[in-house]
């Protein structure tokens, strides 16, 4: 089993990817700098948080037009997970791997806090780890993660299961005042109609380790283990 | 042949525009009263082609492509040249 974390100029969560990767989950993982592509195939792709180009035009946008992108797109057909956190969740909406885009919030200031989000979908290969309703513990940092997609997308979305996570308060429950950044009906994790992209907003490499706070998001790193161990 | 296009690039309507908000406040506090504001981002390209549609062809693939975002951006094009 090996992952790749593809780094773009202006990542800066890929090596925090890589060392909860290796050293807290303990698989092999490969930092692969955008410009020599992917040369063997992966089981799973991490495409980091950051500012890749400076966020210049829209966050995401100039790294989703880079030939490594046509790399990811082909694993992705393949079947291999493909996750993408923050500015990586930006870069597969704007890949088209993902509908809908992730825009300015909307109070337009960086919010950098941990929040609370809901498990919606626990059948994926990334939330697998999780039960259906779970409310994990998580950090956001971003100023444009506001979740935005056509009506017909966000009700396809919503009939296919493809929503991993929302928003939420303490409770679960899914309120106008425990949505950051105005995202669509509290949206902040997106599967692919294959299910094997996830996009998302909080960071789980944050999230990974008991001392800082939370062991929650490792949860997603280990429902993508356990899916391609069962794979194999 | 030269062309001199230009493309805007403005949110849809009805998509929400926190950085129009946020310089409309602004521009309150410099004391302006303003009915609305909305912001749109403009691209001049120098480019080579056959003819005037064969430019805002290009232009409308760029705009596809990568200079507008089609769930959140309408964008209009005018060639000069």
């Amino acid at each position: 089993m090996r992952f790749a974390v593809i780094r773009f100029g202006g990542s800066n969560c890929d090596r925090d990817v890589q060392y909860v990767l290796s050293d807290v989950c303990g698989v092999d993982t490969d930092l692969i700098w955008y410009k020599e592509r992917l040369l063997r195939s992966y089981d799973a792709l991490v495409l980091p948080g950051g500012f890749s180009y400076g966020d210049y035009l829209r966050a995401g946008a100039i790294a989703a037009r880079t030939p490594i992108m046509d790399d990811v797109t082909r694993h992705a057909a393949n079947g291999a997970l493909v996750l993408g956190i923050c500015n990586g969740a930006q870069i597969l909406a704007e890949s088209g791997l993902v509908p809908g885009v992730f825009t300015i919030n909307a109070y337009p200031k960086f919010i950098c806090r941990w929040v609370r989000v809901r498990v919606e979908n626990a059948t994926s290969p990334f939330t697998s780890e999780f039960r259906k309703g779970d409310v994990i513990s998580i950090p956001i940092a971003h100023a444009e993660g506001r979740y935005v997609a056509p009506a017909a997308a966000l009700a396809s979305l919503n009939r296919a299961d493809r929503v991993a996570f929302r928003f939420c308060d303490t409770n679960g429950k899914i309120t106008d005042g425990s949505n950051p950044n105005g995202a669509a009906e509290n949206i902040t994790g997106v599967l692919s109609d294959t299910g094997n992209v996830l996009a998302m907003m909080p960071h789980p490499e944050r999230s990974s380790e008991a001392v800082l706070g939370s062991t929650d998001g490792k949860k997603i790193f280990d429902s993508m283990i356990r899916h391609i161990e069962r794979k194999a | 042949m030269k062309f001199d296009v230009t493309i805007t690039i403005a949110l849809k309507e009805g998509m929400l525009d926190p950085e129009a908000t946020a310089i409309r406040n602004a521009i309150a506090n410099l004391g302006y009263r303003t009915e609305s504001l909305r912001t749109a981002r403009l691209f001049r390209i120098r480019l080579d082609a056959p003819d005037r549609e064969a430019a805002k062809a290009i232009a409308q693939k760029m705009c596809e492509r990568l200079l507008a975002n089609p769930v959140i951006h309408r964008y209009e094009i005018e060639v000069a040249g």
